[in-house]
């Protein structure tokens, strides 16, 4: 394995995205937490630019770092969140989570440490967003269909949900 | 071709994995919780994508199936997040542990 650039590359992204991770499971305040997970989320961006993803990795950028995440922290804004209680439950139940999820892992990581096989070339960095959107256009075209109906339903059904009832509302 | 061995990035989207079971199951406030789960998704689109570049056949069908991936996990997080304002409007508090309406 040589030092080159893509290997520092992918180093230093992946320290970052894990970073991040242990700081949301070990920070105390809630709002710190989601702001350790944007660097994860742009790091996660740029290990897709290294898979020669660069479409996925904008939709990342967007979606994750820009919607998801300010959309999480209006739900915390909007909830009390000033309290930075432990759970109740106790150290037994973490610890023996964290065993059954080391095991999980060591299973998953013995499956995965020698996979290789043979490298093929590919043109996928070529014009990536032009190969996504004829395949989304042509092949994929029912899916992406599908997808915006789910969208919809999603948009109305999250109002629905949010909103007070009428009762509620004459109330105040 | 490339230095980056293929299993590197499925490590690493692991260790992610991980990292979201944990704080999915163990965090109290469910902001958090779902944010967890959003990072797990995330893991699973490292590996897609992954497979599209170094699998068998390679091609884009992987990070088509990514981008929808994207797409169902943006519209569960409004779902999930209208659901947590309904629930505090009625219970007063976002702490998972003590929503337990059905246990009873």
């Amino acid at each position: 394995m040589t030092f080159s650039g893509e290997f520092l590359a992918f180093m230093g992204l992946a320290l970052v995205a894990i970073i991040g991770g242990v700081l949301l499971l070990n920070l105390t305040r809630v709002v710190h937490m989601v702001v350790a997970l944007i660097f994860t989320f742009v790091a996660i961006a740029g290990i897709y630019v290294l898979l020669s993803a660069e479409f996925v990795a904008a939709v990342q950028i967007l979606i994750y770092s820009g919607a998801i995440t300010i959309i999480m922290l209006f739900g915390i804004m909007l909830t009390r969140h000033n309290d930075e209680s432990e759970s109740k439950a106790g150290k037994w139940r973490k610890f023996l989570l964290f065993l059954g999820i080391l095991g999980f892992a060591i299973a998953v990581y013995l499956g995965i440490y020698n996979f290789n096989i043979d490298q093929v070339p590919t043109t996928l960095h070529e014009n990536n967003t032009m190969q996504i959107g004829q395949a989304l256009y042509s092949k994929h075209i029912i899916p992406f269909e599908l997808v915006s109906v789910l969208l919809l339903v999603a948009l109305v059904g999250s109002i629905v949900l949010a909103k007070k009832e009428d009762k509620e509302a004459d109330k105040e | 071709m490339s230095s980056v061995p293929a299993s590197a990035f499925l490590a690493l989207a692991l260790i992610l994995f991980c990292i979201g079971l944990y704080g999915a199951l163990t965090k109290r406030n469910t902001v958090i919780v779902l944010i967890s789960i959003e990072l797990m998704l995330n893991a699973v689109n490292i590996n897609l994508v992954t497979f599209s570049k170094y699998g068998m056949a390679p091609s884009i069908t992987g990070q088509i199936f990514a981008l929808f991936a994207i797409s169902v996990a943006a519209a569960e997080a409004a779902v999930g997040l209208a659901i947590l304002i309904a629930l505090y409007r009625t219970k007063k508090t976002v702490n998972i542990d003590e929503m337990d309406t059905m246990k009873n």
